[in-house]
């Protein structure tokens, strides 16, 4: 397969961020009340993914290694800043009802693990490919979630009443708990057609205590090299 | 009187109501990691409670006194990054000259909240609800009570059910998401305080 494709695929399909790796969680949860909120949050995201993968990519000899993560994290909070702005004077209500989780793309674990994993390591091209792959598997990954959560919470798909008008929405799953629910039984049913997590692998192993390391990458290679020695 | 009232429905509010993990989804990863010992999760959380209360002092005094007055309210997010990373090496630099008993209680776990989003997201929340700096620190507080609260009882839950018999596809990450819905589904219940 061509080397790009085979990074959107591997980014959809077989390193999906969501169901797979069990990154960027809180926003995967959070907007996952409705589709529209899904797609938004993921369009953000994407945006977001690709330009700072390309530049990191692009910079990725100039910057020394001790202070690579400090210089990403700049990098990644300018491009959501401007994505914010474009939020702000473009599509108020998303922006709305997206609120504070649009700024929070800074510390969404996926954007600085690619960063760390991928770009700092590969040219521009294959670089921007591998955030549209993962940019694209979150957004599958939301909209899955969003799907059944605003499907069976409230009968709607993007606000288009779908349900009869007599079936009673499950107003549970679009509050906070539903969010939890919906993720599990997902997972549960992954795991019955024997699709290893990530974090299943993670929760079985408990030998890495920072589980948050996917998300501390600072923290990734101390816990990799306890690992190894374990 | 009215002051005093108002602080304490801030923490009840940050802790209870709208819990940080619960209902507002922040701080999940570390939720869902480091939530398999009760030993742990406090370690954690207290490390948790400590950085955000600062941060969310240090956050809005540069609000105020910087950004603000200068027009430059869209460098928030930057600069809110930034103020929590370097806050953290501060913050752990200071413990171990001057507080090691606490420093080797905390330490390993000071590094992985600078990815925590618990703690940007209060600082943002903080300059959203137009907070002054004591309604800050005080929502800051309470949000990390709130965190503590939400692991330590999950990191309870999940040592009771360690040796249960699990059916094998609710074993591991399931089983801890149907436990947080229950949990949530609970914490649902303070809405009503407010």
């Amino acid at each position: 397969m061509n080397k790009n494709l085979e990074r959107i695929y591997n980014g959809i399909i077989k390193e999906n961020p969501v169901f797979i790796m069990m990154l960027g969680m809180c926003p995967a949860l959070a907007v996952s009340t409705s589709v529209t909120n899904a797609l938004g949050m993921g369009a953000c995201t994407i945006a977001v993914l690709v330009i700072s993968n390309i530049v990191i990519s692009l910079v990725r000899k100039i910057i020394p290694d001790e202070v690579r993560l400090p210089a990403f994290i700049v990098i990644v909070a300018s491009f959501v800043t401007v994505v914010e702005l474009i939020m702000k004077a473009y599509f108020v209500e998303l922006n709305a009802s997206l609120g504070v989780y649009i700024p929070l793309i800074v510390v969404n674990c996926i954007i600085l693990g690619r960063a760390e994993a991928y770009a700092s390591k590969n040219p521009p091209l294959l670089s921007a490919m591998d955030g549209i792959g993962m940019g694209l598997g979150f957004t599958f990954g939301l909209v899955c979630i969003a799907f059944f959560r605003e499907l069976f919470g409230n009968g709607t798909l993007c606000g288009v009443q779908i349900m009869p008008e007599s079936f009673q929405p499950v107003a549970l799953l679009i509050k906070a708990p539903g969010a939890f629910l919906v993720l599990g039984f997902i997972v549960m049913v992954m795991n019955a057609l024997h699709i290893k997590t990530e974090a299943n692998r993670r929760v079985e192993s408990a030998g890495c205590e920072a589980g948050c390391a996917a998300c501390g990458v600072s923290d990734k290679e101390n816990c990799e090299k306890k690992e190894a020695k374990a | 009187m009215s002051g005093e009232t108002s602080l304490i429905m801030i923490i009840i509010g940050a802790a209870l109501i709208n819990n940080v993990v619960l209902s507002q989804f922040l701080g999940i990863c570390s939720f869902l990691g480091v939530s398999s010992q009760i030993k742990n999760s406090a370690g954690l959380g207290g490390a948790v409670i400590f950085v955000i209360t600062i941060a969310s002092a240090v956050a809005n005094l540069l609000y105020t006194f910087i950004l603000s007055p200068l027009g430059l309210d869209y460098l928030q997010t930057i600069v809110f990054i930034i103020v929590i990373a370097a806050l953290v090496q501060i913050v752990e630099m200071f413990l171990k000259k001057t507080m090691p008993a606490l420093y080797k209680a905390l330490g390993i776990y000071l590094p992985l909240i600078t990815t925590n989003c618990a703690v940007l997201g209060v600082a943002l929340n903080n300059v959203t609800g137009g907070y002054n700096f004591i309604q800050s620190v005080v929502a800051g507080f309470g949000t990390g009570v709130g965190y503590t609260i939400a692991i330590v009882l999950l990191a309870g839950i999940r040592e009771q059910i360690e040796d249960n018999d699990i059916p094998a596809p609710i074993k591991g990450a399931p089983i801890v998401l149907f436990a947080a819905t229950l949990m949530g589904m609970a914490f649902y219940g303070f809405s009503t305080l407010g």
